[in-house]
């Protein structure tokens, strides 16, 4: 057998939203799976396509654009 | 230290530690069923047996409470030791057979039934209930008896009369078989936590709510046990800052001020006098307070909506009105509490959303009184999702016997007896001044008014009888949120403004010590990962953290604390960074939302430019959600500190940028919000350009007679025009308008028509509204004995012929109002219909005065003009929107035919005056919304940014608003808000320099080919397109303005060829952190 699929999950949250809304989770103690790994941006509108697909092409399994 | 072995391992302990302590320590698991951290070990259990060899044999002991000695050798997981807890794990299932703890302890051993004889028990006499007991400082309980008849017991088995009931052997006792009224010869109840109103319970040290300023516990000394016995502080035992002191002292602090502001606010009233509402005898019946908490989400009931008798969701519910409002009965307050009718109807709308849309609810109301800004419109959606609106001022509230409903038992207005049956009931409680406030009004000298609130003069709305102290909220009478919070920053115009020139004598500036230079050294990246006490520390590994960041390239220090933000952490990085020449830091803690700017000012103290920073979130972001998972966490941990470490290599420091600001205000209307808010401006010291567009000031005030409270308002207003002509500070400008205007907070100019150019830091637009004239409705313009309001009030003062003759007086209300092309209500015109029906009445009581209205909205204290105008005969009927009065002239008077409500059929009333309270509509702003980029509502009024915490702002930075060009509202609001108004933009004004974020975008001109992509998704207009010269070439890039960019980056991602970057999130440092996520770097 081999071991489960664990995907890398990579996340752009927007500071004034999703980011704080993660923060959120933490104050409310929501436990969720450890697999996501949060970018930090001013605005999810600051996220270049490049970025996306750079993540994607060097393994990342998923890019989450959150804002 | 003492170094021994412990399953083959090489520890080391402090002398004096037990074994358990030291194995637990190295993550060695020993099991125990007896044994708690606070307590002093017992080995009451002897689960925690391990075997000693101490040089010749092996013998048992419990790990608990043996002292560790140097040589020692520990085996914790043998056969023998096995077999042996496998024994007392049995023993203990047959004496507790049927308690759960023990059955699942039971489970892991593989033990199924019992081999011997069962009892009946569920104490498995761990004897922590009367350590703890003892801890507390107490001996309420003890074990008594020996071998088998050992248990837990009180004093002479009689209910112990020393027990305090702190509840503590309860909640320590692993298999509930502590229980307090075995114990207790004292009645027990949680304490009642004050924010829940008693739905939930709270500790004798507790956090008061989650928002609490400052969010620190406090003791609450008449229910801690250390208070009552000497004993316990257990708390400062585990507390990791050490920052409990019971030993504290209440003080006394002088303060040496120049002016105070009261705003003690309100109490709610307490319905339990009204027995025929049977609150406190019914579980099912409620306050709005209590309801409101059980709607939270974050409430005792995590905003699941439940009957108390039977825990059911309930489908039918019911809200009463007024309850200890609008009497004079059982304790009740004369006044209307303002805030009821909005807070029922909002209720209603989330009950709804929580238990469905088929939820019945019912509101039993006297009169709708949803006056301010938007609530009309909320009370129309409230309608159209089905909830039933009573008017009927409920009786008595009913058990049904067997149920746990509730009958309501009502007298409709046509006087029809009815009655209903709901499962739950929600009495909307009334607010009022605590008894306190009184004894505070009389030790400050102020004086209260017969309802207990705060005398405050109509004119001078945030004054109290003594110069210098000032008022506010609801101490000076029912109001809501947004009039509060305008209010609060009026006092603190009116109370600042009087000792302005005292501005800045006591500040200090803080200053930083000079920058240390980066660009030349090579990267050296600090690390310093957060404890957080356990909120990290507890979950992840953090010395594995910090030995993991060591590692990492260009990182030349890490170090953890126990809380990174306290001062003395501050200090201790702050020297790490010097003595280790540091020139990146990564702090590794909490979110950046609440630390950053903490953080940054700890770098600017080091020398460091504080955007040489970076955060890593492994709190909020990891150990909080992964409590379970400790190597997960940990695991993540070190990737979030490895992609702080990615970006802040690449930190450069960026220049801080500020903007200067014009310490001038521009105002713009001359009536009363606008001058008394030019007024309050200069008083703080600062010019003001006071624009009026007609050739005198006043604006509508000047038609006005009285306020309210009887206050004659065309003196103030005169003496607020001599004023204002007198100020020196204050620049006029009559007969112009702002043409146009350009700039940003702090620095805007602007144009009038007259072509002058003002500079201005700020501005308050204040431009008024006026009568809607409806020519033709009711005969208005068509027979002279029609008339609006402002006109009667004319008439009344001169005292016209036409007046004193008139024996027949009616008034229409809502002329123009709350129908669906003006869904608003005006606020003020039914207090001055019924002042005016008084005046009438006074000139001669025998003059048959009739009011034809909606609702009655006298709120607050006003309801005692309501009250007196029925006492003097005022006959008032109510009409609906189906059925309108009709007016026609007869027989040389005005005939009004209108749907009596109580006869249910039409009556007819021949006047001689017919006076219609009109709507109020705005004047023409769209030209000023335009200019200063302010959004006007649906109905044409300035829109506030948000309207409870920031009533007066607009969304454009240092634009606000005053009066009734943001809504209609009567004198004392718009003298109120005119305050409020310059107090927020001396918030602005009193700067010299405002602070701006430096993370902006940056074009990169060797990149950059003019393309100007980036300028149109620019949602601030922060970019334009500029041309250069360069070798003789004529080139193309964009500009930033760098107070409109926010640093959103929408032009970063926008531009194909990387020709702009946001500072502090380039794409180099981004890109740098997608690479450390993955594992590249």
């Amino acid at each position: 057998m081999s071991e489960q699929f664990e995907p890398l999950i990579l996340a752009f949250c927007c500071n004034w939203c999703s980011y704080a809304g993660a923060d959120l989770a933490g104050v409310a103690r929501i436990q969720y799976p450890s697999n996501a790994r949060i970018i930090r941006t001013m605005c999810s509108g600051m996220i270049h396509p490049n970025l996306v697909i750079d993540a994607l092409t060097k393994g990342a399994d998923g890019v989450l654009v959150c804002g | 230290m003492v170094a021994f072995k412990i399953n083959d391992k090489e520890v080391q302990g402090e002398k004096g530690e037990y074994l358990l302590q030291v194995a637990r320590r190295n993550g060695i698991e020993i099991p125990t069923l007896c044994h708690h951290p606070i307590l002093e070990p017992a080995g009451l259990c002897r689960l925690c047996l391990v075997e000693l060899f101490d040089g010749r044999r092996t013998r048992l002991v419990t790990a608990c409470n043996y002292p560790i000695w140097e040589g020692m050798r520990i085996q914790t997981d043998t056969e023998a030791l096995r077999q042996i807890r496998k024994l007392i794990v049995e023993l203990l299932l047959s004496r507790c057979p049927e308690a759960p703890f023990v059955q699942e302890l039971a489970q892991t051993y593989g033990i199924t039934a019992p081999r011997f004889t069962t009892a009946n028990d569920d104490c498995i006499l761990c004897g922590l209930c009367t350590r703890i007991c003892e801890r507390i400082g107490n001996s309420a309980i003890a074990l008594t008896g020996r071998g088998i008849d050992i248990k837990v017991d009180t004093p002479f088995q009689m209910k112990a009369e020393d027990c305090i009931t702190c509840g503590a052997c309860v909640a320590i006792c692993p298999t509930g078989h502590i229980k307090l009224e075995d114990i207790s010869r004292h009645d027990f109840r949680p304490i009642p936590s004050e924010y829940d109103v008693g739905l939930a319970g709270r500790k004798p040290i507790y956090i008061p709510y989650a928002q609490a300023v400052p969010k620190t516990p406090a003791i609450d000394r008449s229910a801690c046990a250390h208070f009552k016995t000497g004993g316990c502080q257990i708390c400062a035992q585990v507390c990791p800052a050490g920052a409990i002191d019971h030993q504290q002292q209440d003080e006394t602090i002088e303060l040496e001020v120049g002016s105070v502001i009261l705003a003690t606010g309100l109490q709610a009233f307490n319905p339990s006098h009204t027995e025929r509402y049977l609150y406190g005898k019914h579980p099912n019946v409620m306050t709005n307070l209590e309801f409101e908490r059980m709607l939270s989400p974050s409430g005792p009931f995590k905003g699941h909506i439940q009957r108390r008798s039977d825990g059911k969701d309930p489908k039918k519910i019911a809200w009463v009105q007024c309850v200890g409002s609008r009497s004079h009965r059982e304790g009740a307050n004369p006044y209307c509490s303002t805030v009821c009718c909005m807070a029922a109807l909002k209720q209603t709308i989330i009950a709804r959303e929580h238990l469905g849309s088929d939820l019945s609810t019912t509101v039993f109301l006297m009169d709708m009184r949803t006056h301010r800004k938007d609530f009309e419109k909320y009370y129309e959606r409230a309608k159209q999702q089905g909830g039933r609106l009573i008017r009927s001022r409920v009786h008595t509230i009913e058990p049904v016997s067997g149920t746990g409903d509730l009958r309501i038992r009502y007298v409709l207005e046509n006087g029809h007896a009815q009655s209903d049956t709901f499962d739950l009931v929600v009495l909307s409680i009334g607010v009022e001044i605590p008894h306190k406030t009184v004894d505070l009004a009389a030790r400050l000298g102020v004086q209260l008014g017969p309802n207990r609130f705060l005398e405050a003069d109509c004119l001078r709305p945030v004054s109290t009888s003594r110069p210098g102290v000032y008022a506010c909220g609801v101490l000076t009478g029912p109001k809501d949120i947004p009039q509060t919070v305008a209010e609060a920053s009026a006092a603190a115009s009116a109370a600042t403004g009087a000792i302005a020139a005292g501005r800045g004598t006591l500040w200090k500036q803080k200053t930083f010590p000079q920058e240390i230079s980066v660009a030349d050294e090579p990267v050296r990246v600090g690390v310093f990962v957060c404890n957080c006490g356990i909120n990290i520390g507890g979950v992840a590994d953090v010395p594995a953290i910090v030995e993991y960041a060591k590692g990492l390239h260009d990182v030349a220090y890490a170090k953890d604390h126990l809380f990174s933000c306290s001062q003395d952490s501050q200090q201790d990085i702050i020297a790490q960074i010097k003595e280790h020449r540091l020139n990146r830091i990564v702090v590794a803690s909490c979110s950046p939302s609440t630390h950053q700017a903490i953080f940054q000012e700890m770098l600017r103290n080091a020398g460091l430019n504080k955007y040489l920073f970076e955060m890593a979130n492994i709190r909020n972001h990891c150990t909080w959600c992964h409590l379970h998972e400790p190597e997960k966490a940990t695991q993540k941990c070190k990737d979030l500190v490895n992609i702080a470490v990615a970006k802040a290599r690449l930190l450069d420091p960026l220049e801080y940028i500020t903007a200067k600001v014009t310490g001038r205000a521009l105002v713009v209307g001359g009536g009363v919000a606008g001058m008394v808010s030019a007024l309050a401006i200069a008083d703080q010291g600062f010019g003001v350009d006071l624009v009026e567009q007609k050739e005198a000031l006043g604006g509508q005030a000047l038609k006005l007679d009285k306020t309210w409270k009887g206050e004659p308002i065309r003196p103030f207003v005169e003496e607020v025009i001599r004023k204002v002509q007198a100020n020196d500070k204050i620049a006029l400008h009559l007969g112009a308008t702002v043409k146009e205007a350009s700039g940003f907070v702090g620095n805007f100019v602007s144009t009038l028509s007259d072509g002058q150019k003002i500079e201005h830091g700020v501005a308050v637009l204040a431009t008024g509204a006026r009568a809607f004239q409806p020519e033709g409705l009711y005969l208005l313009g068509q027979n002279p004995n029609v008339m609006n309001l402002l006109d009667m009030d004319v008439e009344i003062a001169g005292k016209s012929q036409r007046i004193q003759k008139a024996k027949t007086v009616v008034f229409i209300q809502c002329v123009g109002s709350r129908v669906p092309e003006r869904p608003y209500c005006n606020k003020i015109c039914c207090s001055h219909s019924v002042e005016n029906a008084l005046k009438l009445k006074a000139l001669d009581p025998q003059k048959e005065v009739f009011i034809l209205y909606r609702d009655m909205r006298t709120y607050g204290e006003r309801e005692s003009l309501y009250a007196k105008a029925r006492e003097k005969g005022v006959i008032f009927i109510r009409y609906t929107l189906d059925h309108l009065p009709q007016v026609e002239e007869a027989d040389g008077r005005v005939k009004i035919t209108v749907k009596d409500h109580i006869l249910q059929q039409p009556v007819s009333i021949l006047a001689d005056v017919l006076a219609l309270a009109t709507a109020i509509v705005p004047n023409d702003n769209s030209a000023l919304s335009q200019t200063y980029k302010v959004a006007l509502n649906a109905e044409g009024f300035f829109s506030e940014v948000h309207a409870k915490i920031r009533p007066l702002d607009s969304a454009t930075d240092g634009i606000f608003m005053a009066g009734l060009c943001h809504y209609p509202k009567p004198i004392e609001e718009s003298i109120a808000e005119g305050h409020a108004a310059a107090s927020r933009a001396a918030t602005i004004l009193s700067k010299e320099m405002l602070q701006m974020e430096s993370t902006i975008s940056s074009p990169v001109d060797e990149n950059c080919d003019g393309c100007a992509f980036c300028i149109e998704p620019c949602p601030y207009q922060a970019l334009s397109l500029v041309e250069y010269m360069k070798g003789g070439e004529v080139k193309k890039t964009v500009e930033v303005d760098e107070v409109r960019c926010k640093g959103c980056g929408s032009c970063m991602a926008t531009c194909p060829k990387q020709g702009i970057v946001v500072r502090g999130f380039t794409m180099a440092q981004l890109g740098a952190q997608v690479e450390a996520a993955l594992g590249l770097i």
